[in-house]
């Protein structure tokens, strides 16, 4: 029984390392961003109810997204 | 005549997406294949490939029906922010290295490399355990990005089955070509066509993570196409502005 939960816990161990390294890895403030995105896409549809303001910022935040991760790898690889 | 020109725009976005993603995986795959069975023989090589195609299929069988019964809004949201995740990491990848800040992809430095290093673990009596494993790796690792862009469009979409298809067309073009040229794949212009995924996995994302939160995008989903355009030119701009004067890396990232 100690067995299968020791085997178990590795299984659910290796799919959160795998999650994690998969969203995000050695990029963490592009997941950072996406969630930031998500809340404030959020507020602005359902609760402000102002859609135009919504599908302006879904993609502004995206390509800041990118332009800030790609700024910090410039930065790193300067260092 | 709307109604057609919005899926129409879904169709061409999720083919062109679905293609190159598991065209650009199958090289990466097929390359560690190709090492392996040069160096240590077929045969573990080709079994190593068997299971992991297996155990992926065995992905896509499981998560596949599933995804389908997901409410859609939901499934949008999660997808949506998914791909959004992906598709920015896959992008600036694909803008570091085409400014010169990270080595290009070379398939050949990678075969290189896995030759060496299957060489230096010494040869076996019977089936070989390391060629087995290396080639599992290689395959199953690859494929699971592939799955995800196969189940992730294609459920959001509704098209799970054109997904899978395509697919499994951009495999077997790849694997005939890869068969016939051996070790040519670094021919293959593969950043620019990551840099081309990434577009299309943000531009999805993008849109699907709206449709979850219930924004209402004018055109529907004829804009895809616009966010395509938009995340190409802003991606241009970018690779621009920080293109210096540095003599571009060669190697593995």
């Amino acid at each position: 029984m100690r067995n299968v939960t020791v085997r178990l816990g590795r299984v659910v161990k290796g799919l959160g390392m795998f999650w994690w390294d998969f969203l995000v890895g050695d990029t963490p403030e592009i997941t950072v961003m996406v969630l930031f995105l998500l809340g404030v896409v959020a507020l602005l549809s359902d609760v402000a109810h102002v859609n135009t303001l919504a599908c302006v910022a879904l993609p502004v935040f995206a390509i800041a997204g990118l332009v800030l991760s790609v700024g910090r790898a410039r930065h790193r690889s300067k260092r | 005549m709307l109604a057609s020109v919005n899926s129409l725009s879904t169709v061409v976005v999720l083919i062109g997406a679905v293609f190159l993603a598991a065209t650009v995986e199958m090289v990466e795959a097929l390359t560690i294949v190709i090492a392996v069975g040069h160096t240590r023989g077929w045969r573990s090589a080709i079994e190593g490939t068997g299971v992991a195609l297996i155990a992926l299929a065995g992905l896509v069988t499981i998560f596949g029906p599933a995804l389908v019964r997901v409410p859609l809004d939901v499934l949008r949201l999660v997808v949506g922010s998914v791909l959004l995740i992906f598709g920015l990491q896959w992008l600036r990848k694909a803008v570091l290295r085409t400014s010169g800040y990270i080595g290009m992809h070379d398939e050949d430095a990678i075969y290189e490399a896995t030759v060496a290093s299957l060489r230096a673990q010494g040869a076996t009596v019977g089936r070989d355990r390391v060629s087995f494993v290396v080639a599992f790796k290689g395959v199953f690792l690859e494929g699971v990005e592939i799955v995800v862009a196969v189940l992730t469009l294609g459920s959001s979409a509704h098209r799970l089955a054109l997904a899978i298809g395509v697919a499994a067309v951009a495999i077997v073009v790849v694997a005939i070509v890869g068969v016939v040229v051996a070790r040519q794949l670094s021919r293959v212009p593969e950043n620019a066509m990551k840099m081309a995924v990434g577009i299309m996995l943000v531009s999805f994302g993008t849109f699907w993570t709206g449709e979850g939160l219930r924004v209402r995008w004018p055109g529907g989903d004829s804009l895809l196409l616009g966010f395509v355009v938009l995340y190409a030119l802003a991606v241009f701009v970018i690779i621009r502005s920080i293109r210096d004067r540095r003599p571009v890396l060669t190697g593995m990232p």
